[in-house]
């Protein structure tokens, strides 16, 4: 039985943070030094939060599965980071960027969180600057500005295409900075295979040295988790190879509440799947919406002879072109939420529209930003991107194709919906502590501040927020209670035990001896996930899905294959575990999702929409956070409790991105 | 629309640092062009594994050429051979033809020892890095982010030697097994900035000691690094960490 | 004392030893060409440097850059190798941008030095040392250890099938001595951190012109004597 208590402070949403923080228990800097904190991840999350504890005084374990903490996936972000500076003069404000966040994510975050991410968003920017980040420059040298999907202000700041390296290596710099100085320990190629709790407490790790393959374990007094999303569940998405949610879901194992899995965020831009052996997807950014319109053709014909290589889409001229955000979403154009955009192209698709063989693709065109602003700023602003698109497209969307009627028509791009990110995550409270006392959770592997959408730039802001200005100071709260000041030794039984636990798994998996790659049943769960979970969903569909992930579980339980020992490096036993933790978390998308009745965010039930296509909310019966409790064994229905949402600052309402 | 391509894979296979190392080969039969060069190995991976073998291990992560993690020398080319910088998880099979023998090697140097086949140690990168690259700076302390006025050329000049992903297809690349191109990205990008000044000078000579304490050789300036470099890192970095160096120690 | 114990001072030695000896070499040029013009004026420059203390002073700290350039060519060498690891590449494709003579240093300062030999043995062995050993008498058929045209002569032309052989050694020489001047004026100043964006182009240009410049120099009084052409006013 779980506890769900957001510990929200008292008093008006914009005091709520300066008042905890006057109020909340500190630990004082001698103590510091004798308390010990194990970070799993280095991610944006993970890194900030490790090398601000580390400056701190805290002694900090940190861990990371890459050969370097420089290479977490946080690095592939490529837009940029919101903050409400209003450099811009554009009327953005604290207040703005909270609204905006929320209505986002279609009033589905909890208000005081997000408030407190908004507030905080300007230190981010100061601080990273601090630390030699090279964002983008006028001439006047202040700090420029582009516009994301979902705001009416420009207020993301961005270093090239490449905004989440930048971030990333500044937060791995500081990180550096506590390891020369001793007070962050680096353990590189470990993963995460158990949380130890003692006494009701999380008071340690279980990893894995992916070198040795030897299980090590960890003591700490508390243990923070910021190993990022499960969107690679779904196999075909824009997270990286390695991104798992094995850490997250054992912690969901131990008991801690997992928080609105359902809510899957379909990314808009990406470069359609082009074949049976495609192992990831690539995402192109959503900077490209600022000058990039998107259509498909306006005649079916026309996307009958695109569908069969007959023509290009050079060839259509501007008047048989369908801009169909722009015609449905007037106010926000090509700018409208992610989610939103990514309906619209599947919409489009449905109807017979898609662009390319397969049918699921639609066009972004420069065309128009081309001849507005001249080739050279547009390669400027998109140069690297469409380098890279030309390298695995082999089309250059600068090139100039056709020319009907003096009207000039370049290459347009070809892009589809791909899974990117996941709103849901591991429940926490206000202080970002889990149902499990002393684990927290930060970064993407938690559900806070995005409800059931996220708007573009806003994953790095909620990462570097959570890991240098929020857990600092909440888990000194949690900390100062000296009762939890005495080490534990890590041969104490709870640390056996889980050790066997662990040990036992990985006999079991290499012990399976069958036939099965585990690259083939995780391309199987992908596709269930995606027909059956995806981007529009129905009862019908999750119920086979969820029948249909019963089986992979079998086949993964009984047909497994796995080569090598558990000796030495084993690449194809640490992905069997990750798939494990896949199958686990896909049935618990699949039964959030079944069970909210509702349409919100990137959740979409195709049977709550309005009659114009748009997501139908039932904030009667669905305005609260799903928490989902794990019932001692994979195969068991897990319960759902709900933390209900309390709004009093915004007034709910429905989503309009038309005027 | 896709061609189908048939070749001959020749790839490193290596149990740990002190084994010699040999080279297995296996035919590779209708690839479509349009997969990447990391899909082709899953390919490869896949009939291994049917066939009861453990995997070729190779490191790759991201998959879109930013993490820096894939670091394969196919062909006598750290990446392989693409007209602009690209890593290898950004090189497809229509680069290959029917009938190619491509051969994959790890980064052979020193300081990058192999953990296993294609996969190496680079940790030495990260230990150049804390000994230096970075601004100390305190969570919560910053100013005001326009304070400082950097104008936009300094700015993406930085930006431009920021790029670096720490891949280390400079040290794969370069005759000497010189780090110079890594350690010269990371503190010209702290050299032009504001930021980064106060310490320049004890950035350049502690990164350049820790590259030398971890048995990196000397640039001879073949410029083999840059070529190579799948961001485009120029030598003229090296130039500023050189300068940057020797005024450090003449100030001494 | 970092310019021994660090990897970018033991490049400034290479660098200042290389630039300048590359000096020496622009002084030497320029001074053979006056060989071509008078064999009085040259005369009078050998005489000059000859076993004075200055110019025995000035051999000795020639010498001594030559040898610090080498031994620490040697000991780069060596760590170079040693950085590389034991491992070689099966493959190996050279990129456009790098220059042969960039990644051959080494031999072709070899080669230099082998040619050096030579060329110390034909005339700094004719002359300075003659004049300090031998009573100014050159040990080979040339009246004076100061006659520097007629040692010239001497080498080059008139000692038969000899001078033939001396004539193209001289020119595999020069050759090499280009190839590792092209480079290495480049390369000093990029060690000591002479370049960046805007002159990066000219840098290289202005390297590859003076190298070139000077070597054209010694080849042509090579030609011009090998030839037996006397000098231009006699």
């Amino acid at each position: 039985m779980i506890k769900i208590d957001s510990k929200i402070p008292a008093g008006p949403v914009s005091e709520k943070w300066t008042n905890y923080k006057a109020h909340q228990r500190l630990v004082n800097p001698k103590n510091k030094l004798k308390l010990d904190v194990i970070v799993v991840g280095t991610g944006l999350a993970g890194a900030s939060a490790a090398s601000s504890l580390g400056e701190m005084g805290f002694n900090v374990l940190n861990f990371c599965i890459q050969d370097s903490p420089r290479r977490a996936h946080s690095i592939a972000a490529q837009g940029g980071i919101n903050a409400a500076k209003n450099y811009q003069n554009d009327g953005d404000s604290v207040y703005r960027l909270f609204y905006d966040t929320v209505k986002g994510g279609d009033y589905r975050a909890r208000e005081a969180n997000v408030y407190r991410l908004a507030e905080v968003s300007n230190n981010i920017i100061d601080q990273c600057v601090a630390q030699g980040v090279p964002f983008a420059r006028e001439y006047g040298g202040m700090l420029a500005n582009r516009s994301f999907g979902g705001a009416q202000v420009s207020r993301t700041f961005y270093a090239k295409g490449q905004t989440g390296q930048q971030l990333l290596l500044g937060a791995y710099s500081s990180l550096s900075a506590q390891v020369q100085a001793g007070k962050v320990k680096l353990f590189t190629r470990y993963e995460m295979e158990d949380v130890v709790i003692v006494d009701g407490h999380a008071r340690g790790i279980i990893a894995k040295n992916l070198v040795t393959g030897k299980l090590e374990r960890f003591s700490a007094n508390a243990v923070v988790i910021a190993t990022g999303g499960y969107g690679n569940t779904y196999f075909l998405s824009t997270n990286a190879m390695g991104c798992n949610c094995t850490a997250a879901v054992q912690c969901y194992r131990k008991g801690a509440a997992f928080a609105n899995p359902s809510y899957v965020q379909i990314h808009p831009t990406c470069i359609p799947v082009h074949g049976n052996n495609q192992s990831k997807l690539t995402l192109m950014s959503e900077s490209l919406r600022n000058d990039g319109r998107i259509w498909v053709p306006k005649k079916l014909e026309d996307a009958k002879r695109l569908q069969a290589g007959e023509i290009k889409g050079s060839d259509i001229p501007e008047e048989d072109r369908d801009y169909y955000l722009e015609r449905r979403y007037p106010a926000f154009g090509n700018l409208v939420p992610r989610d939103v955009a990514s309906r619209a192209a599947k919409e489009r698709c449905d109807k017979g529209f898609g662009v390319n063989n397969t049918g699921l693709a639609v066009f972004l065109d420069f065309s128009e930003s081309i001849e507005r602003l001249g080739i050279d700023v547009v390669l400027q602003r998109y140069g690297n991107l469409f380098d890279m698109y030309e390298e695995i497209t082999d089309v250059n969307p600068g090139e100039l194709a056709n020319e009907i009627n003096g009207v000039k028509y370049y290459n347009p791009m070809m892009i589809f919906p791909a899974i990117h990110y996941t709103m849901g995550g591991i429940w926490v409270d206000y202080e970002l502590q889990t149902t499990i006392p002393g684990l927290f959770a930060i970064g993407e592997c938690n559900f806070s501040d995005h409800g059931a959408n996220r708007l573009g730039a806003s994953a790095l802001m909620q990462g570097l927020a959570d890991g240098y200005f929020v857990l600092p100071y909440t888990i000194q709260n949690y900390l100062a209670d000296q009762a939890l000041w005495a080490k534990i030794p890590t041969d104490r039984p709870e640390f056996a035990e889980a050790e066997k636990g662990v040990e036992a798994e990985i006999d079991r998996l290499l012990n399976i001896k069958g036939k099965r790659s585990v690259d083939s049943l995780h391309k199987e769960l992908g596709h269930i996930m995606w027909e059956h979970v995806g981007m529009g969903r129905t009862e019908a569909g999750l119920k086979e899905g969820l029948e249909l992930l019963k089986k992979i579980r079998q086949e993964f339980n009984t047909n497994l294959f796995i080569p090598g020992t558990k000796e030495g490096l084993n690449v194809e036993l640490d992905k069997a575990i990750h798939l494990r933790d896949f199958i686990l978390m896909g049935e618990l998308v699949a039964n959030d999702a079944l069970s909210r009745n509702e349409s919100c965010g990137g959740h979409f039930r195709e049977e709550y929409q309005t009659e114009e296509g748009e997501a139908k909310r039932d904030d009667e019966n669905y305005f609260y956070v799903g928490c989902w409790e794990y019932q001692g064994a994979d195969d068991v229905a897990p319960v759902l409790y709900k933390e209900p949402l309390e709004y009093e600052a915004i007034k709910v309402q429905t989503r309009n991105y038309k005027n | 629309m896709a061609r189908n391509i048939s070749f001959t894979i020749k790839f490193w296979r290596q149990n740990g640092p002190k084994d010699a190392g040999h080279f297995d080969t296996r035919e590779m039969h209708d690839i479509p062009d349009d997969t990447s060069f990391l899909e082709m190995l899953d390919i490869l991976n896949e009939e291994l594994i049917a066939d009861g073998k453990e995997p070729f291990v190779f490191d790759h992560d991201c998959r879109e050429g930013i993490c820096g993690m894939c670091s394969l020398y196919i062909n006598g080319t750290p990446h392989g051979l693409t007209e602009r910088g690209a890593t290898t998880c950004q090189l497809y099979m229509r680069r290959f033809n029917d009938g190619d023998v491509i051969t994959v090697e790890p980064w052979r140097s020193a300081g990058f020892p192999v953990i296993k086949d294609c996969m190496v140690d680079r940790s030495a990168f990260d230990k150049i890095i804390q000994a230096g690259g970075y601004t100390s700076i305190r969570a919560g302390q910053a100013q005001d982010a326009n304070a400082i006025l950097i104008p936009k050329q300094v700015a993406d000049e930085a930006m431009d030697c920021a790029t670096c992903i720490g891949c280390g297809a400079c040290v794969a690349a370069c005759k000497n097994g010189s780090a110079m191109l890594f350690v010269s990205s990371k503190v010209s990008q702290l050299a032009l900035l504001p930021q980064g000044k106060p310490e320049a000078a004890r950035r350049a000579k502690a990164m350049v000691k820790k590259m030398d304490e971890l048995g990196f050789g000397n640039c001879t300036n073949t410029r083999a690094c840059e070529a190579v470099c799948p961001k485009n890192e120029t030598v003229i970095n090296i130039a500023r960490l050189n300068r940057e160096f020797i005024k450090a120690k003449l100030a001494d | 004392m970092w310019l021994t114990t660090s990897s970018i001072g033991r490049k400034v030695i290479m660098s200042v030893t290389g630039i300048a000896l590359v000096l020496f070499l622009t002084f030497h040029a320029s001074m053979n060409v006056v060989a071509v013009i008078s064999s009085k004026g040259y005369n009078a420059i050998c005489e000059f440097l000859g076993a004075n203390w200055y110019a025995v002073a000035a051999t000795a700290v020639l010498a001594a850059l030559i040898l610090l350039h080498f031994v620490y060519a040697i000991l780069l060498t060596l760590q170079n190798r040693k950085a590389r690891g034991a491992s070689r590449y099966a493959i190996t494709h050279k990129p456009e941008k790098v220059e042969w003579a960039s990644q051959n240093m080494f031999v072709l300062g070899i080669i230099v030095v082998l040619g050096l030999c030579l060329h110390l043995f034909h005339f700094w062995f004719n002359m300075m040392f003659a004049e300090l050993a031998n009573n100014g008498l050159p040990y080979v058929d040339v009246d004076s250890a100061t006659n520097g045209v007629g040692m010239i002569q001497y080498t080059f032309h008139d000692a038969g099938v000899c001078s033939a052989i001396y004539v193209v050694l001289y020119l595999i020489w020069l050759c090499a001595l280009w190839f590792h001047l092209s480079h290495g004026i480049w390369s000093g100043l990029q060690t000591l951190g002479a370049n960046n964006k805007v002159w990066f182009n000219r840098v290289k240009c202005i390297s590859t012109i003076w190298a070139t410049l000077v070597i054209l120099m010694f080849v042509f009084v090579v030609c011009w004597f090998a030839l037996g052409l006397d000098p231009i006013l006699g």
